[in-house]
Formats: structure tokens, C-alpha cells, sequence
């Protein structure tokens, strides 16, 4: 219980990842969505950095490194479209982009 | 013993700061606590012995993504209160616990079959920064360029689809607009 394991970041990591889950499961706003994305993201890092660390091997730390990029490109891409479609419609719900169902 | 403190304490706050995230109503708050988790998340890494991961977690995330979002949320109506979806909740929490215990299975088979040798061993006379780089300036360097072209291209790519039009007023519609200026 005192010795913290790889196990215990394991664990947490999922717990997060599942939160995260449920975010994009029941969010209708966009930027909420962006939000519980980002938890995802973290999620895997704190995986990727216990694992890292208690296998003595740094290839996690790296992939840590480039998935922080990606989420940082993805956010600045993602809110420009996201003010690009607000300045056309006016709101950001999930439900207002059906425009291409049949 | 710290460390377990450290552990569990960051835990708790981590997983209390993200929930707060995924339920609250207000996009603010949802702002606010999503910040915080970012830095909570950063002291995992400093536990870990990672100390450039927690640095470049705070730099990134608190310093960039969350003033990314702030600067967003200014065009947005965020004091509306947000609607969700009405849903079975037994069914969107049942499969979220599925689909997250089936990521640790497909994480942990690999790792409890095969006995992982380590490919870049942490030497401990030198510090995790100078580590970090050696590894990531050779075997990594081809990455590293194209994260940083990646980089540069979503830059590029929210300046133009972000600055378009940006005298204008998003909020005011046109003809309103030329009755408050005139």
C-alpha cells in the first residue's frame, strides 16, 4: 500500500482515461469536447512517464514529448476552425454539425 | 512514505480537478479546473524523476493551451449554461469503464509477456534534462524535425483560419454594428 508501483500509475491512468471517456460521451458543446480530449491526452502521458521510469528506458518520456506536441498543434487548428463555424452559425453545439446527414 | 503521500494526495486532486471538468455546466469552471489538473498532472511527472516532462507540462499546457483556450473563449458565449446530451447514463459510464479496462489490457499483455529490455538505460550521474536531450538530439532527431514543421504548420493554420475578418465583430451583427460607429 505505501510502495507505489508501476501498477498504481496504471491504475490512475485509467481512472483519468475513463473520465475522460465519459466527457466525450455526454458533452454537446465543442469546446467542452476539446476539453475532455485533453484529459485523454494527459491520461496516456502520466502511462507513458510511470512506465518509463520503472522499466529505467527514456522511449516513453519521448513519446510523452510528442504527444504534448500534437495536442498543442491540435488545439490551435481546432479552435480556429471552431471560430470559423461560431462566426458562421452562431453556436458551438455538436448537434448544429448534422448538416450532411441524408 | 513522501512518495505515497505525494501519490495519493495528487491523485485524489488530479481525478477531483478533471471530474469537476467533465460535469460542471459552467465553461469557465470547466476552464479553471481543467488548469489546475494540467499542473496537478505536471507533479506526477516530477515524482517520476521526469523533470523536464513536468516542466515542458507546465510550459505547454498551463502557458499555451490553457491561454489558447481562454483567448477562445472570449469570441464564445460561455456565460449560457451549457446543454448535454440526455442519454442513458448507465450505458455511457458501462462502456466507458469497458473501453478504458480494455486499453489496459492491450497495454499490459505485451508487457507481461515479454521481459522489456530497457533500449535507452537513465544513467544516474547525469540529470534527466541532459539524458532527455542526448536521446532526443540522435535516435529521435528525424521526430523532432517533423513535430516541429507539425508545429509550425498548425501555427500557420490558426493564424489564417482565426484571423480572418478579425475587425469585424462576431457578436454584432453587421448593420448593428455601423449604428453603434456611426
Amino acid at each position: 500500500m505505501m510502495e507505489i508501483g508501476l501498477n498504481h500509475y496504471l491504475i490512475l491512468s485509467t481512472i483519468l482515461f475513463a473520465i475522460g471517456l465519459v466527457g466525450v460521451m455526454r458533452r454537446k458543446n465543442l469546446l467542452l469536447l476539446f476539453f475532455a480530449t485533453e484529459i485523454l491526452l494527459n491520461s496516456v502521458n502520466i502511462a507513458f512517464a510511470a512506465i518509463s521510469h520503472y522499466y529505467g528506458d527514456l522511449t516513453g518520456q519521448m513519446f510523452a514529448f510528442f504527444v504534448i506536441a500534437i495536442a498543442a498543434s491540435e488545439v490551435a487548428v481546432g479552435l480556429g476552425l471552431l471560430i470559423v463555424w461560431y462566426k458562421r452559425h452562431g453556436n458551438i453545439d455538436l448537434d448544429s454539425l448534422a448538416s450532411m446527414k441524408g | 512514505m513522501f512518495e505515497a503521500i505525494a501519490f495519493y494526495l495528487f491523485a485524489f486532486l488530479t481525478i477531483a480537478m478533471f471530474y469537476i471538468v467533465v460535469t460542471t455546466s459552467q465553461a469557465l469552471y470547466a476552464l479553471s479546473a481543467l488548469a489546475a489538473g494540467m499542473i496537478f498532472i505536471s507533479a506526477f511527472f516530477f515524482i517520476l524523476n521526469a523533470d523536464f516532462l513536468g516542466a515542458i507540462q507546465i510550459i505547454v499546457y498551463t502557458g499555451a493551451v490553457m491561454a489558447l483556450y481562454a483567448f477562445g473563449m472570449m469570441f464564445f458565449d460561455t456565460t449560457r449554461e451549457v446543454k448535454e446530451k440526455k442519454g442513458n447514463k448507465f450505458i455511457i459510464v458501462g462502456m466507458s469503464a469497458l473501453a478504458a479496462a480494455l486499453v489496459v489490457a492491450i497495454f499490459a499483455a505485451p508487457m507481461l509477456s515479454t521481459n522489456i529490455v530497457a533500449l535507452y538505460p537513465s544513467s544516474a550521474d547525469i540529470g534527466n534534462t541532459q539524458e532527455v536531450g542526448m536521446v532526443l538530439f540522435t535516435k529521435y532527431l528525424i521526430p523532432f524535425e517533423l513535430a516541429a514543421v507539425m508545429l509550425l504548420v498548425a501555427m500557420v493554420a490558426g493564424i489564417v483560419l482565426a484571423g480572418k475578418k478579425m475587425d469585424n465583430s462576431i457578436t454584432l451583427e453587421d448593420d448593428t454594428n455601423e449604428k453603434v460607429l456611426s
